[in-house]
């Protein structure tokens, strides 16, 4: 037992602290994270994460399947159970009923009622912020779906139906946005219009973070968080991405960092292999 | 407590429900239908002068059930996609209050119940005669007190289910117990002891009770008050419980 102790605990002897927000924008809407940890089972979801969100920039999620980012917006959202650490959003804890006006969140898996009309669900959400009609055409024209108001969503294609799950967050227009891969299985143009989107509402204020699992999008982001296997691998803009792994391709750069944990991690591996 | 948010709540179940036409006409026919039925099947039954029909009885015990049995049935699944579809975790991040979504979800399906109830006490009324000494308007009032029973109850089970399968399933368990031991089958009173001591601590028994009394009285009387109360205390206390399953942080 005592030499295990002794040992130094792989999580913070790899990673050294992670710079703390890159893009140098510590305002009132970011979020702050310290020591995150999150088990299901025995498992780790998440595993000691503390980092900063820039407010009023797009925080990207970035990582592969399983990597827990959907886990980590849930852990921000205030919906999702953690073992410990710490959660502040907009200076109050993660979950705080005073946020649930400021908060807007936009799941995984479409989440509206199917056997509503698009204006009917952006409708039904917003009264839940006292927003009203003029609020909700105003957001269904922003996901560009002005032209099927009275369409049920089950009768649209797969990626109007997430845009009517994406409406019905921006209704309330929330200082605070969690967008869970809302680009996933959506077509080149569409994502470069929800890409451009984005901006605009960056530009306006709005604090968005968004994951996904494609590399490419990156780009589009002010700030990274890059997780593998519930670990924060690294926090930094595209730019210092791709200068670290000595690439512009930043899936690339990306395979490079990991790489390298992964040669760090055997090297730990088979240090403490030897101390036996 | 907000009423706006519960406004906007029983304003969408509706619209979800006007959605679908042929659940709504589902609702509203075929409890005549299954009337119907049991008024042929007592067709020939020889009554003293007199004495009551037994479809005065069973008829009037079944306009009661029907809605228990239909709003327990549409608000378990209803709910059931509600929380598997993930629009319950989302509207939990947003300010509504819990009770605002329930009471929503609760006067919604009692409207529909209480139009189902007009439907068939009406038939039950003028197309086969059922004749009890009661006022009918007291009839309906059991009726839409039931289905709102039946609407807690279901919000309730929809927590311990987690595919339309097995929320299916919970009809057995939950609505033919009550169906069987509130004294459509056998009067209470001649149960083992056993039995009747479980029909004591049912609801449906109550409002079964309760439609006796108004079968059996001009007017309106205090045991059918009493009766009443103890439905309503279900309700509340299934609602409560309800609540209590809706998680705004889970694992």
């Amino acid at each position: 037992m005592s030499h295990r102790a002794a040992l130094p605990n792989p999580a913070t002897a790899l990673h050294p602290p992670v710079p703390a927000d890159p893009a140098a924008g510590t305002g009132p809407g970011s979020v702050t994270v310290k020591n995150l940890l999150v088990h299901r089972g025995k498992a780790d979801v998440l595993q000691d994460l503390s980092f900063t969100i820039p407010a009023g920039r797009i925080t990207g999620l970035l990582g592969p399947s399983g990597s827990g980012k959907t886990t980590l917006i849930r852990a921000l959202v205030g919906v999702q159970r953690i073992t410990s650490g710490t959660v502040r959003v907009l200076g109050r804890p993660a979950g705080d009923p005073s946020l649930r006006n400021d908060v807007g969140y936009v799941t995984q898996a479409p989440s509206v009622y199917r056997d509503l009309s698009v204006l009917d669900n952006v409708r039904y959400f917003g009264a839940m912020h006292g927003r009203g009609r003029a609020d909700a055409l105003e957001a269904v024209a922003a996901v560009g779906l002005g032209d099927f108001l009275k369409r049920k969503a089950a009768d649209l294609s797969g990626g109007q139906f997430n845009r009517v799950s994406l409406a019905c967050a921006l209704v309330s227009k929330p200082p605070l946005l969690f967008l869970d891969e809302p680009t996933v299985g959506l077509d080149p143009v569409l994502r470069a219009d929800l890409w451009a989107q984005f901006a605009d509402m960056a530009a306006a204020g709005t604090t968005l973070v968004i994951s996904s699992h494609v590399m490419e999008e990156a780009g589009h982001c002010d700030s990274l968080l890059l997780l593998r296997d519930a670990r924060l691998l690294a926090q930094l803009t595209p730019a210092e991405l791709r200068r670290r792994g000595g690439t512009d391709d930043l899936e690339l750069a990306f395979l490079h960092l990991i790489r390298a944990d992964e040669q760090a991690q055997d090297a730990t591996v088979q240090a403490s292999g030897g101390s036996k | 407590m907000n009423w706006r948010m519960m406004w906007a709540t029983n304003v969408r179940v509706l619209q979800q429900l006007k959605g679908d036409p042929r659940s709504i006409a589902l609702i509203l026919v075929v409890p005549s239908v299954l009337l119907a039925v049991v008024y042929w099947l007592y067709q020939n039954e020889t009554v003293p002068p007199g004495a009551p029909r037994t479809f005065d009885r069973v008829g009037l015990m079944m306009l009661a059930i029907f809605p228990f049995v239909v709003m327990f049935l549409v608000t378990s699944i209803t709910m059931l996609r509600e929380r598997t579809s993930g629009t319950l975790e989302r509207l939990l991040t947003t300010p509504i209050h819990k009770g605002d979504l329930l009471f929503g979800y609760a006067l919604a399906f009692s409207l529909m119940a209480a139009l189902q109830s007009l439907v068939a006490t009406a038939v039950a009324y003028w197309v086969f005669g059922m004749s009890i000494l009661g006022n009918a308007g007291w009839v309906v009032l059991v009726a839409v007190v039931n289905s709102v029973l039946g609407v807690a109850l279901g919000l309730l089970c929809s927590a311990f289910a987690t595919t339309e399968f097995q929320a299916v399933q919970f009809m057995p368990v939950v609505v033919i117990p009550q169906i069987l031991l509130c004294g459509l089958f056998v009067a209470r009173d001649q149960m083992n002891s056993v039995l009747e001591a479980i029909s004591n601590v049912l609801p449906l028994t109550y409002s079964v009770a309760a439609l006796q009394e108004i079968a059996g009285h001009a007017d309106a009387t205090s045991a059918m008050a009493a009766d009443l109360v103890v439905v309503a205390a279900f309700v509340v206390a299934g609602l409560l419980l309800a609540s209590l399953t809706l998680r705004r942080r889970t694992a």
